[in-house]
């Protein structure tokens, strides 16, 4: 059995957590019950909770989405999930301007480590104070050509569209066949 | 005149406890397992270890315990003129990469795993070198030798226990797929996740080790504790099992066949 993966990374809160488990066939781990803030010690080693989702598509090939952790001291982790993999979604809450800036880090970290396809999920599109995508390309710097897409995380299609859009972007990509 | 010998008739708890209480100063090789190691002491100290093969360096010490990330290692590799670690050190802390604290740790921590490791070798030979020390560029760092020997004999009984759970790295794992397993709260280690993102039934674990440089004792304790708690399952590998170099480990398969990707597509829309 094959298996990729797909990263979804973004600022914390961004909705990584629903973003996976809305489209899910296992359930995903949530940052968003730890009490403090998702990590532990254990055994003199920290260790963290990340996001895990799974797509079985067929007997022979499996797709894993790995939520990245939001905490800031967590970045180290970044490097480790982005190793082989299909490509990423960067997930924003567009309702929240000051987390713009660290999504656009973000955004800037995994382009240098990968060359990997991505799109930008604008998220949270249901919110009245949501940016709309076209806006937040532009608060994002993001370069002409990427996708940035409207998103409802508690959405199952909306989801859907977006992991979509990353695939279509994977495929035309060069590859071989 | 030095000593020497085979570990049969003296094992590595008594060679430590020898030279701890001695007070001896010089280097130790042991041959065994179709591996070789030095281990070097001054006034009954441990100072250094390492396997001959294992030539990665401080680079590799500091990124196999996390201190620079891979892309970091890669950086440095091309840019230094120079192996030795001591300027390849300085290097580090003065471009902002590491601390010092960084090195002693990163050094400390890589001697340990080498002498923790062959604490289980049971056969081999051994030749003690006095006054013989490591080259001028060798960073040292000088660790007691009780708690080592304490600790050393801790883990010969977790590695057996370990070997009878896990005798066989040639197999694979895959998720769990019980109908009540519930991946929930869990909360693993950087190494735990690391394993978690190559586990399929094409990868052995004893290529997801190579793949993560860890070690056999490492890579068996990390899998049992994922075993224990019920979160993979030990299954044939789909391949032939035969040691394969570490780039055909398929974590994701780089560059991706088209086939593959349209079948996602077509999977994710009929969700």
């Amino acid at each position: 059995m094959q298996t990729v993966k797909i990263v979804i990374a973004g600022p914390f809160n961004a909705g990584k957590t629903q973003f996976i488990g809305s489209i899910s066939e296992i359930e995903v781990v949530s940052t968003e019950q730890k009490i403090t803030d998702g990590s532990r010690v254990v055994k003199g080693e920290t260790t963290v909770a990340m996001d895990f989702g799974r797509i079985t598509v067929d007997d022979d090939l499996v797709l894993y989405l790995f939520g990245t952790p939001g905490q800031k001291r967590f970045d180290f982790m970044w490097d480790i999930l982005a190793e082989g993999m299909l490509g990423f979604v960067v997930l924003v809450d567009s309702a929240r301007p000051e987390t713009f800036r660290e999504a656009t880090m973000i955004l800037d970290r995994f382009r240098r480590y990968s060359g990997a396809p991505y799109v930008i999920a604008a998220n949270k599109q249901d919110v009245e104070d949501a940016w709309p995508p076209e806006d937040l390309r532009i608060a994002l710097r993001a370069p002409s050509g990427t996708k940035v897409l409207p998103c409802v995380a508690t959405d199952r299609q909306s989801v859907k569209d977006v992991l979509l859009e990353l695939l279509y972007s994977v495929l035309d990509k060069p590859s071989k066949e | 005149m030095a000593l020497k010998g085979n570990l049969r008739d003296f094992s590595v708890t008594q060679l430590f406890n020898l030279i701890n209480l001695a007070r001896k100063t010089g280097s130790l090789t042991l041959v065994g397992y179709n591996r070789r190691a030095q281990v070097c002491f001054k006034e009954g100290r441990l100072v250094h270890a390492s396997f001959n093969g294992q030539e990665d360096g401080l680079i590799g010490m500091l990124e196999r315990s996390g201190k620079i990330s891979r892309e970091q290692s890669r950086v440095v590799r091309a840019r230094c003129a120079t192996d030795a670690d001591k300027e390849v050190g300085l290097l580090l802390i003065n471009a902002g990469y590491v601390t010092q604290d960084d090195i002693v740790q990163s050094v400390r921590s890589h001697t340990l795993d080498v002498v923790y490791l062959l604490f289980t070798w049971a056969d081999g030979s051994f030749l003690f070198e006095p006054n013989k020390l490591p080259s001028e560029g060798a960073i040292t760092v000088p660790i007691r030798l009780e708690n080592v020997i304490m600790e050393g004999t801790r883990r010969v009984k977790e590695y057996e226990t370990l070997q009878a759970e896990l005798p066989d790295l040639d197999m694979a794992l895959k998720f769990a797929e019980r109908p009540d397993a519930r991946i929930k709260d869990i909360n693993l280690t950087v190494e735990e996740w690391r394993i978690i993102s190559f586990i399929n039934p094409r990868n052995t674990i004893r290529q997801i080790a190579k793949a993560n440089s860890l070690s056999d004792f490492k890579i068996r304790r990390i899998v049992y504790g994922l075993l224990s708690a019920g979160l993979v399952e030990l299954v044939m590998p789909e391949v032939p099992r035969k040691v394969a170099p570490e780039d055909e480990v398929a974590s994701a398969p780089p560059p991706v066949k088209r086939s593959l990707i349209l079948r996602l597509i077509d999977k994710v829309r009929r969700m």
